[in-house]
């Protein structure tokens, strides 16, 4: 029971908005004590873990593209062109954005967008763009709450969508798991059981963009 | 063959220039910081499997103290001013989306042209990467036709990427340690536990009920590991398996599938899920740290509720 302590560590930490690498650390040690390992074995452990997942921050070599790109103008290009298109709401437009990234993710394509290669440069600029044309200059509790909805909006995209692709990791995981508790499945049945829940996020997510735009018009966020 | 190990070259020499180039940024107080902290990070990649697993664990040990003392400060890297911005993006027009759109194309390209490929039976990549490899190709052709196209500076893309990393600063290794510290939870047992507990002690004599435990247990359990592949094998070996399938007769694919998609809800709405919840925040410059979090709870809460109905409709057809 006692190695469950290490789960409280983590919650208690992050609620006291402690620094979470310092947790993190705080956090096996604390499991991997009451576990009976010692502390060196720990620290070897987890070295030996942060080396096998290096793969985890290779998403990062986007930022030298996504800097130089911002040097040169691109936020800026980006809120232009939703600024000429007047009758497009922070709504509609992060909706427009979901529908995309959910059916490219359904065909395997996740890694095309994300949220340092398109939502720092593109989406969340544009959406800025859009809600300063259609409902006036934001405060900056309005930018972030929009810079918040545009990050949500990818991650809810690509979450129920990624499984209606067959050989998504998570459904080939499925697969592995199953067939070693006897259960033979071909992966497609896997993916065909995600498509209700891929369509369900989208009616419940753009119903909630179209209350966010609302809001937005109201000026409830300033 | 091309493997993970030339993308990790690559990510080494990057961290390798935003150490150095931090610890020439006189406006930056804290600069010998920096330079400590994306050196350790380019270490970690250019020498890690050469360092031993405690060699390893004593990086990470430095790399937590030196972001928990705050020892990471802001650089100030010479860049361009909004005015400036305004202008260069009115002269390049939509000459700027050429680099950005090369992300998408060449991925796309890499993913599903390039990654068949072989010569004389050698692979060009090796399969299993092929994403990760293509996305490190297309950073390259896209900083090519930046620095052509838009004759921006050959130091740009370390100026500009040390900028975006300052600004994400310790968060950027978050995901890695929560990977890693998952590794540990595993070795102590931490997933049998909590399974252990959520299968003696939670009610699973009805049908419903059954379904909902497993739907709710898997967001719940997701939200402590941070991961529903770490809660999938607990769960549907602990609850969906013997009681779903065997004693109420379910569809295998139905429960595993919105089993994992109920697991998701659980990700959108945890700090541990850090490379989705907490590093946008700072990516964005967002001053609350669970802005985004915040911002997912309601779909994600709808979702899990939608997931747990579908289950038990379509699984017991």
């Amino acid at each position: 029971m006692l190695i469950l302590l290490g789960v409280a560590v983590i919650v208690v930490g992050f609620a006291l908005r402690f620094n979470p690498l310092l947790v993190v650390v705080a956090a096996a040690l604390t499991s991997g004590w009451f576990a009976g390992l010692s502390p060196l074995q720990v620290v070897a452990a987890f070295g030996k873990a942060f080396n096998d997942n290096r793969y985890v921050s290779i998403a990062y070599l986007v930022l030298p593209l996504v800097g130089v790109l911002e040097r040169a103008g691109l936020r800026e290009r980006a809120a232009a062109i939703i600024a000429s298109l007047r009758g497009v709401s922070a709504g509609r437009f992060l909706i427009g954005y979901m529908a995309l990234r959910q059916v490219t993710s359904a065909v395997g394509l996740v890694s095309i967008a994300g949220q340092a290669q398109t939502v720092r440069p593109l989406i969340a600029p544009m959406a800025e763009a859009a809600s300063e044309v259609h409902d006036g200059p934001p405060s900056p509790e309005t930018r972030y709450a929009v810079r918040a909805m545009a990050a949500a909006t990818d991650n809810v995209a690509v979450f129920f969508s990624e499984d209606v692709f067959v050989a998504m990791g998570s459904v080939l995981l499925m697969v592995g798991f199953l067939t070693s508790g006897g259960i033979v499945l071909d992966p497609i049945h896997l993916s065909v059981w995600a498509i209700p829940t891929a369509l369900a996020a989208f009616a419940i997510h753009s119903a909630r963009l179209l209350l966010f735009d609302r809001r937005l018009a109201r000026g409830v966020e300033r | 063959m091309i493997k993970l190990g030339f993308v990790y070259l690559l990510a080494g020499l990057m961290f390798a220039g935003f150490a150095l180039f931090s610890v020439g940024d006189r406006a930056n107080p804290k600069r010998f910081g920096n330079m400590a902290f994306w050196g350790l990070i380019s270490l970690s990649f250019l020498a890690g499997d050469w360092l031993g697993d405690l060699g390893n664990g004593v990086v990470v040990l430095a790399l937590a103290l030196l972001a928990g003392l705050g020892q990471l400060g802001r650089g100030q890297p010479a860049t361009t001013a909004p005015q400036e911005r305004q202008a260069l993006s009115e002269r390049f027009g939509n000459q700027l989306f050429a680099p950005a759109m090369m992300l998408p194309v060449v991925v796309a390209l890499g993913v599903l042209v390039l990654k068949p490929l072989q010569f004389g039976g050698v692979a060009l990549m090796d399969p299993k990467q092929a994403t990760l490899i293509s996305l490190a190709g297309a950073v390259i052709v896209g900083l090519a036709m930046a620095l052509i196209l838009l004759r921006q500076p050959l130091a740009s893309p370390l100026q500009e990427g040390r900028r975006l990393a300052d600004t994400v600063g310790w968060a950027m290794l978050l995901p890695q340690f929560l990977a890693a510290l998952g590794a540990v939870f595993a070795l102590a047992g931490v997933g049998a536990q909590i399974g252990h507990l959520v299968t003696t002690y939670l009610p699973v004599d009805t049908r419903f009920a059954a379904v909902a435990v497993y739907c709710v247990g898997m967001a719940g359990f997701t939200m402590l590991m941070g991961n529903a592949f770490a809660a999938f094998p607990v769960l549907t070996g602990g609850v969906a398996i013997p009681i779903l399938v065997v004693h109420f007769g379910g569809n295998p694919a139905v429960i595993a599938s919105i089993g994992m998609l109920s697991g998701f809800c659980g990700t959108l709405m945890t700090p541990l899920a850090a490379n989705f919840n907490l590093v946008p925040p700072a990516l964005l410059e967002i001053p609350d740290r669970y802005a985004v979090i915040k911002a997912q709870i309601p779909t994600a809460l709808f979702m899990l509720i939608v997931n747990t109905v579908l289950m038990y409709v379509l699984a017991f057809r």
